[in-house]
């Protein structure tokens, strides 16, 4: 019986070349594992053991690389008994076996193949877990991980390490070896092991990271099984976001619970207000009862669209104002004025015109004894949109003008600019004919009277724009 | 607002989105500082939903003025909402990579003024994390469709993947609830993505220095049960984009229960099995030479819940059984439920060498209870006889239900699903 020791996959395959080239029969050989805390004393001598004299074999052993990349793996596994596997796996091989690695299911290839297995799993789990601890000393920036693989797997890790952290300083520890890296010379030199106690402190960015780890959790789907599959909780003591764990689990109910509310809190639109039959009468009855968003309870009544269901053009502006609100009709103060008198100029009918706004009802803050006028937000907008969609459909105007940068936003697209896609026509879901100019009422709040006239001129010239499509039209 | 609160909005609103591969760059950008792309995708870490934690995934801002309603961050929803700049996005993704928490980064964004202004801000962060810090980590950016070719282009020059959201399966299911967005856009998105790919390539092989140009493909994601559109409806559109746009993943969301969700939706359960049988009928398209059409038809539009969809396709079509693992072609084995790509390349191997036995499959750990009825090898297999039985398709089944969101709120606490 002869008695070979090896701990790292070079040695094992100098020692087994010999081996073989004396014909050693795997039977006739005891391996020994150096990571194996054992009395050394009983393999002291166990290199002096001089290999029988055997016939010399001639021809050198090839073996497959596959064989050789397998074994390199396998002999990271902490088992004892690989060493003797791979020799004998290896030994029948080169004695009329050499396809045995593409019998799956053979004992020894099966062994193999699950070492195999592990050992590329723990590798993997080592790229992924090992947590390095940012740590100042003597004003430079270190960076140190405490890891614990399940097999001897740090030599087959440590390269990929340097090529991915090549310009920093770092340590990884674990029970077995450690490894560290200097940028500088560029080398990876390794060392003894420690126990866990050696670990690096906290570092102040973990924090940061279990904040981006329990947001980034969806509440709704809990895998518990799943997760620790993949992430064996023998490591979780250098995971610091696996702290908040039992935290998460305990408040997912309540997030979900809060996404289901809010699920059916916001179903309320104008859809439900809708009338079966569409005509411009239903449609103006149904809407001056509509609550399809909080507008209309502050507000004095819905204000509808005007104008004929034959009209050839549609007028749309954002929402009514103050004497809108009290008259109940569109475009009735002085934005509607100055609209009119600029219809009359570029000659355009006003029984050819339907006018309505985006949102229907006004909606203001208090400003002393005023109601000023506000905004309406994306959420009424949404709200108010298939009344819309409604008069648009009844009517089938030629073509369509929005005025100013909601109903444009609306009706041509979200990131629609009034500065820069003024007075084109576009095509829309809506009408072929589509176009947007300013309201008017924002020509009332030019700042100075230059600004006013140029406004005033380019707003009229987009009018004339519409009236000579409806002239082109008559023609046809 | 301070970083942390920012981290906290900007994460939770981008954990709608599946991907979080950071597989398929094969090497390392030259010159590279700090970070490697070695084609091989690593996971952090995992939450308890069952997902890995690849990538920094984030949105750079969750204000949006677009109105998707499945969209948790739609202009109408009221979610609180925050903004990066985007040196904070470096900063943080240096941060993390230094640890070793991370592989890279996943950066999405809601649109904000327009389009081209919302793609230059992303492109902004993977150009500095390149150019500045000399990142070699990996980078997927969100390709906003209706963004000008040029800025497209740029993107993949820094990204390693990137990726152009088709959000729903059919073009009514978008007109309906993404009426701002068209499917023309989005596939003219992503045959561009598929061209310039295609040049680069054709560069390289006539001995050209080409400039990488996003090495790691791109990818999709489709929001299923949002509409009532069926699984046909779904893998077809998906089969067209493996095919026409050369698309490395599709991948598949359940809509999930969001806040402020619109009445145009089902505010029902995620249907998580059907999500999962999705991704089992996407591997048959992609792996196992599966058509479309033979998964689902006009007949069956939808994937059963009961069996995964190879097993079904083996139910309807017992004439093709019993499979002979001695002498059948690989495309046959392929179709044998219960033995998958790894173990066929197996059986074919061992199979030069040795006839295949019924304990050989044992050994390989193949699922018997599944495999049995529909396989011929030596040795004795009491399975067999079960093949003609009109039941066999609950003797083959294996537990499951459906998860509901009540189920998932209650298995919080016990872990269990």
């Amino acid at each position: 019986m002869i008695t070979r020791s090896a701990k790292f996959f070079e040695e094992w395959r100098a020692i087994a070349r010999e081996l073989l080239q004396s014909g050693i029969r795997p039977d006739d050989i005891r391996w020994h594992d150096r990571w194996q805390k054992t009395n050394t004393l009983l393999f002291a001598d166990e290199e002096s053991d001089d290999l029988p004299t055997r016939e010399q074999i001639a021809k050198p052993f090839t073996v497959s690389p596959k064989f050789l990349l397998l074994a390199k793996k396998v002999a990271a596994h902490r088992d004892p008994q690989r060493w003797e596997l791979l020799y004998r796996v290896l030994w029948r091989m080169t004695h009329g076996e050499r396809h045995l690695l593409d019998v799956s299911s053979d004992d020894d290839v099966l062994s193999l193949t699950k070492m195999d297995a592990a050992v590329r799993r723990e590798a993997h789990k080592t790229k992924a877990f090992v947590r390095f601890r940012s740590v100042q000393r003597d004003g430079e920036e270190y960076f140190v991980a405490w890891h614990r693989p399940d097999h001897y797997v740090l030599r087959l890790t440590a390269p990929f390490f340097s090529r991915r952290f090549p310009e920093m300083r770092w340590t990884i520890l674990t029970p077995y070896e450690s490894a560290t890296w200097d940028p500088t010379a560029k080398e990876l030199q390794y060392g003894d092991g420690v126990p866990a106690s050696e670990a690096p402190s906290p570092d102040e960015l973990e924090d940061l990271w279990k904040t981006y780890y329990g947001a980034i959790f969806n509440p709704a789907r809990i895998k518990l099984k799943a997760m620790r599959a993949e992430m064996p909780m023998k490591h979780w003591p250098t995971l610091p976001e696996t702290k908040i764990i039992p935290d998460l689990l305990a408040d997912a109910p309540r997030r979900v619970q809060t996404m289901i509310s809010q699920t059916e809190g916001f179903a309320m639109s104008a859809t439900n207000f809708l009338p079966e039959t569409k005509t411009l009468e239903t449609l103006a009855h149904a809407a001056a009862s509509c609550e399809g968003c909080d507008l209309y309870k502050e507000a004095t009544q819905t204000v509808f669209g005007q104008g004929p269901a034959s009209a050839r053009v549609m007028m749309v502006g954002e929402c009514p104002g103050d004497q809108e609100d009290l008259q109940g009709e569109p475009f009735v103060g002085p934005a509607g004025q100055l609209l009119n008198d600029v219809l009359q100029t570029v000659g355009i009918d006003r029984d050819l015109v339907y006018i309505t706004n985006t949102v229907k009802h006004f909606k203001w803050e208090p400003r002393g004894r005023r109601r000023l006028h506000k905004k309406p937000g994306a959420r009424e907008i949404a709200a108010c949109k298939p009344w819309l969609e409604a008069e648009i459909d009844v009517v089938k105007p030629d073509v369509v003008m929005c005025l100013g940068a909601t109903a444009a936003q609306a009706i041509i697209g979200r990131d629609f600019r009034i500065t820069r896609q003024r007075g084109e026509f576009v095509e829309t879901d809506w009408s072929p004919l589509t176009i947007a100019t300013y309201h008017p009422s924002a020509l009332l709040r030019a700042p100075d009277p230059d600004a006013r006239a140029n406004m005033q001129s380019a707003f009229e010239a987009d009018l004339q724009k519409v009236a000579d499509k409806l002239n082109g039209h008559e023609a046809a | 607002m301070d970083r942390n609160a920012k981290l906290e909005i900007l994460a939770d609103a981008a954990k709608y989105d599946a991907s979080c591969a950071s597989s398929g760059a094969k090497s390392t950008r030259k010159d590279s500082r700090l970070g490697s792309t070695e084609g091989m995708g690593i996971c952090h870490s995992y939450t308890p939903d069952g997902r890995c934690v690849s990538l920094l995934k984030i949105l750079l801002t969750n204000y949006c003025i677009y109105d998707c309603q499945y969209c948790v961050n739609r202009v109408t929803s009221d979610t609180p909402r925050a903004r990066f700049t985007p040196q904070e996005v470096v900063q943080l993704t240096l941060d993390f990579y230094r640890r070793n928490y991370i592989e890279g980064l996943f950066l999405s964004s809601g649109i904000i003024v327009n389009s081209d202004y919302t793609m230059e801000q992303l492109i902004h962060v993977a150009r500095t994390l390149r150019e500045e810090h000399g990142f070699g980590g990996y980078i997927h950016l969100k390709t906003i469709p209706a963004a000008a070719d040029e800025l497209i282009e740029e993107a993949g020059l820094w990204a390693d993947r990137l990726s152009v959201n088709i959000e729903l399966p059919t073009e009514s299911d978008l007109k309906k609830l993404a009426p701002e967005k068209k499917k023309p856009t989005i596939t003219g998105a992503m045959s561009h993505i598929r061209q310039r790919r295609d040049e680069i390539q054709s560069d390289r092989k006539a001995g050209f220095k080409a400039p990488r140009f996003a090495p790691a493909g791109q990818s999709t994601q489709m929001i299923v049960g949002a509409t009532d559109t069926p699984d046909a409806g779904i893998l077809r559109t998906a089969s067209e984009l493996y095919g026409d746009h050369r698309l490395r993943r599709v991948y598949y969301s359940a809509f999930s229960p969001i806040p402020h969700a619109d009445a145009r939706l089902p505010g029902l359960a995620p249907p998580l099995m059907r999500e999962h049988r999705l991704y089992q009928a996407d591997w048959l398209m992609r792996f196992y030479g599966f058509n479309v059409d033979e998964i689902v038809d006009d007949a069956q539009p939808d994937l059963s819940l009961e069996h995964d969809p190879k097993m079904a396709w083996a139910l309807r079509h017992r004439e093709f059984f019993p499979v002979d693992l001695n002498t059948a072609p690989r495309e046959a084995i392929l179709r044998v439920p219960g033995i998958g790509t790894r173990n066929v390349t197996r059986i074919l191997k061992m199979r030069r060498w040795k006839r295949i036995r019924i304990e050989d499959l044992k050994k390989l750990r193949v699922v018997m209870k599944k495999t049995s009825p529909f396989v011929l090898a030596d040795g004795h297999n009491p399975g067999l006889k079960d093949l003609e039985r009109l039941d066999l398709g609950r003797k083959v089944q294996t537990k499951h239900r459906q998860l509901t969101l009540f189920d998932a709120a209650g298995s919080a606490l016990t872990g269990e699903v």
